[in-house]
């Protein structure tokens, strides 16, 4: 697969501060790829070293095989979405996205634009100020002022973030339709790990400026490769030193059989959550654990003594080697 | 970019170095130097012009001023924070009040130093009309006094104390004053145990604002003080003018930058905010 | 909290009629017939006298001039300034800018003379327009400044960024994107610098020329001779002149 964007070794020191610390990745054109981390965990700045705004300490950044890091943001074929959209107050929808193509010489200009906006469903509010916009509306000029420059990859900074929550599963799903239309290759910043899994040809998990696991939604949920990622991507019950997670727990009232593992526990509280129910469960050595169940198998009250189940192939074993490593980022 | 940015800074800092910072450099080596025989500056390099300002007369003229300056800004903040309450309680019309205030102060200083006059002289309105009602028989000398000046300059200045302490007021926690009174607090006891406590930063910077501009005032005290209240504006300006006296005027300007920065530090020290 | 509010009310009238009642009563007095401190008939003699009176028309046409060449000067210079600074503070500027606010008028006046004079011993020149057009552009550029950066800290730092990434140059991102976001708050800033020029008398009183008095000079002159009613009538006139710019450069700074 074409490679269009490689970062190699990239990193960015601040005096006390390693904001991003030797992270290297591949996207493949046409690839819909995010970044997830905590707030902090640098992908926000991996994002600006790539449009341009700041400069790596060290590392190469590669684009259609040649190195960019040295140039600057009007330079390089990539066009970022700002996390608060940065739209031209001052310009209406269409000349905001004209803008970047006002800058180039160039012709079929009013058609890019009408193509562009019908794509992005905003036809017909050309001469609306960003004022007189929604917060969803204003989003889609952003996305379409970037689009219709035709960037080599598009930057988006948590594009879903300033939405409303009820709005963010539909705009996600626009989303995702828009980027299989045109084709372009996405570099999409987030901290929420359901954005990203849904979302997602392959996804980069980074915490304290490391790149700490790459792959598909599957690899990086089902085998995750550090505890950072595991208990990141979703809920995890620690038992002793190994993981499991509370969907791939079964609460039974008999000792296990067949192969499954168990450990007794004793029933602490149910909480009704509408497509299924969490239970919170005590383990003889004390510790916590919560089960995920459907709300339509059997139902346990508090004080209860049962059994935990779960496959062994359900288990999260993280090597020696991969926890120093963790102790020491 | 940085370069860009340099382009956007040199012609303000040319303008800065070369009008007004080596302006106050000379006047720094002029008041090391000596008066020339037909005004002017000569060698030899000396501190006399300092040692001057150790007089009893001019000691007076400092402490006039210093005590006029005081008088206003004081006469300021008690005549200032009343408005900025109630402008800050103003609701919907706070910015029209605001603007109420302010508007006199952006027409012409020397208009407004003017305008007492003509109602201070001898022969002004207030006299005039005192005399036609028949309270006094003589004209009462309003003008040509300290008091006229501290008048002139609270007038001119008032403006300076309202807006800082308009913006401390405004940015009060409302529900402070809720929970004083809540506690068993009357308006008074909230008033002179938390609001105005609170508006410590808007005092203080009110107090600099004003007292700084009085201290150095020239035109107040040299129309409405006549030549009876000579403050340290008009002594400098006398040294430059009338007498002659280069190096002893250097000398008194230096003095007054002296202080006005002295006063600067310790209201950094004390916010940590500047204007710009 | 009743009692006291009416209380409040009745200390801001009386507070506002003592700033604006002076004003106010020379104002209605400038149309006083009379040249005497009694009213004796409504009357624009004295605003006719002003109007022909050949010191007061060429001082006020020197003023107006410098004013309107030291605000444009200061206005172009304090905005670029007041970008550069936005970008990135440079503390020895903003407090040399500040600095030469807060100095008293008589020291930088006096300081300037000073200046000029010795200038004067390497160049052929005198006081005169030039120099008091310098005096001013010097001053009215820390006003200019604090306006404008004021309204710049208003702007959205993100969208130079984003004219960047969409290809645009620096230069062109602050033309096209942070220039019309900030021109109500630089006209502002440059009527400020003309009411603050046209105004000034301390400074320009000592570096000005013989042939270059202005309107503030003549003022005072006047005044200081006594009270003269021409005085009262070309007060007012400045009075309104300068208010309803100030009004609409308010208006500017907030839009």
């Amino acid at each position: 697969m074409e490679c269009v964007l490689e970062l190699r070794g990239v990193s960015k020191h601040y005096p006390g501060h390693h904001a991003v610390n030797g992270v290297s990745l591949n996207l493949a054109r046409g690839e819909f790829f995010s970044l997830l981390g905590p707030s902090g965990c640098g992908k926000t700045t991996t994002l600006r070293l790539v449009a341009g705004f700041e400069e790596p300490t060290s590392g190469e950044i590669r684009l259609n095989g040649s190195s960019i890091q040295h140039l600057k943001p009007y330079q390089r074929n990539v066009s970022t979405v700002f996390q608060n959209y940065a739209l031209f107050p001052h310009l209406t929808v269409r000349d905001n996205v004209e803008f970047g193509l006002r800058r180039r010489s160039g012709n079929h200009i009013e058609t890019q634009v009408r193509d562009v906006l019908d794509l992005v469903q905003l036809a017909g509010k050309e001469s609306r100020r960003p004022a007189q916009l929604s917060g969803g509306e204003r989003q889609r000029v952003a996305l379409a002022r970037s689009l219709v420059l035709a960037p080599d990859v598009l930057l988006l900074d948590e594009p879903l973030s300033a939405l409303d929550p009820n709005l963010r599963k539909q705009v996600r799903a626009e989303l995702k339709a828009i980027q299989r239309r045109v084709g372009i290759t996405f570099l999409f910043v987030t901290h929420d790990q359901e954005e990203a899994l849904s979302l997602s040809d392959r996804l980069g998990v980074m915490n304290k400026g490391r790149l700490e696991q790459l792959g598909t939604p599957e690899e990086i949920y089902l085998r995750p490769s550090t505890r950072f990622v595991a208990s990141f991507l979703g809920a995890v019950n620690w038992i002793g030193d190994v993981g499991v997670r509370p969907e791939a727990m079964r609460i039974e009232r008999a000792p296990s059989s067949n192969g499954h593992r168990s450990r007794p526990a004793t029933i602490v509280h149910s909480t009704f959550l509408g497509n299924c129910v969490h239970v919170d469960t005590r383990l003889s050595d004390g510790e916590p654990a919560v089960v995920e169940i459907s709300r339509l198998g059997d139902t346990f009250a508090p004080g209860e003594s049962v059994h935990l189940w779960w496959e062994p192939a359900d288990e999260l074993r993280f090597d020696e080697l991969r926890q120093f490593d963790e102790l020491h980022l | 970019m940085n370069r860009l940015r340099a382009w956007f800074l040199a012609p303000t800092w040319t303008v800065n170095i070369v009008l007004f910072l080596a302006p106050l450099a000379i006047i720094l080596g002029y008041s090391f130097l000596t008066r020339g025989v037909y005004g002017g500056i000569t060698a030899p390099w000396t501190a006399e012009s300092y040692q001057r300002l150790i007089d009893p007369i001019y000691l007076a003229i400092l402490w006039r001023s210093f005590w006029v300056a005081g008088a206003s800004t004081a006469l300021c903040l008690l005549l200032g924070f009343p408005l900025a309450l109630f402008i800050s309680r103003a609701g919907r019309h706070k910015n029209f009040y605001l603007g109420l205030v302010m508007l006199p102060f952006w027409t012409s200083f020397l208009v407004r130093t003017y305008a007492w006059m003509f109602l201070l002289r001898d022969t002004g309105l207030l006299n005039t009309f005192l005399q036609k009602l028949g309270f006094i028989h003589t004209p009462l000398p309003l003008l040509y006094n300290d008091g006229a000046v501290i008048l002139g300059l609270v007038y001119g200045y008032l403006p300076f104390t309202v807006l800082p302490l308009y913006a401390t007021l405004e940015r009060l926690d409302r529900t402070l004053l809720e929970a004083a009174a809540d506690l068993g607090a009357k308006p008074w006891a909230t008033l002179t145990r938390v609001t105005i406590p609170l508006s410590a930063p808007g005092i203080r910077a009110g107090a600099i604002l004003v007292f700084i501009p009085c201290l150095g005032a020239y035109l107040t005290p040299d129309l409405l003080g006549g030549g009876k209240s000579v403050m340290i504006g008009n002594l400098i300006q006398n040294q430059f003018t009338t007498a002659r006296d280069w190096p002893f005027g250097s000398a008194v300007s230096l003095v007054l930058m002296a202080i006005v920065m002295v006063l600067l530090f310790v209201i950094a020290r004390g916010e940590g905010e500047g204007l710009l | 909290m009743k009692p006291r509010g009416t209380g409040l009310a009745i200390y801001a009238v009386g507070a506002y009629l003592f700033l604006h009642l002076p004003l106010l009563i020379l104002s209605i007095f400038s149309f006083n017939s009379s040249r005497f401190t009694v009213w004796e008939g409504f009357s624009l003699r004295w605003y006719s006298a002003a109007l022909h009176d050949t010191q007061l028309t060429e001082s006020a046409l020197n003023s107006l001039i410098i004013a309107v060449v030291a605000t444009v000067v200061s206005t172009v210079l304090g905005t670029l300034c007041a970008y550069g600074l936005w970008k990135r503070n440079s503390r020895p500027l903003a407090g040399s800018l500040y600095l030469s606010l807060v100095t008293p008028e008589i020291v930088t006046g006096i300081s300037l003379l000073a200046f000029y004079q010795w200038i004067f011993r390497f160049l052929r020149v005198q006081l005169g327009m030039h120099t008091v057009i310098l005096a001013h552009v010097s001053f009215s550029i820390a006003y200019v400044v604090i306006v404008v950066i004021a309204r710049l800290r208003t702007v959205d730092a993100t969208l130079e960024e984003a004219a960047l990434d969409l290809g645009a140059n620096e230069w062109q991102a602050f033309r096209y994107v942070t220039l019309p976001a900030i021109l109500p708050g630089v006209i502002a800033a440059a009527l400020l610098a003309f009411t603050v020029s046209f105004d000034d008398y301390v400074i320009t009183s000592l570096v000005a020329g013989v042939d270059s008095e202005t309107l503030p000079m003549v003022i005072y002159a006047i005044a200081r001779r006594g009270v003269n009613p021409v005085v009262n009538a070309i007060s007012a006139l400045i009075v309104i002149g300068f208010g309803s710019l100030v009004l609409v450069s308010e208006r500017l700074r907030t839009t």
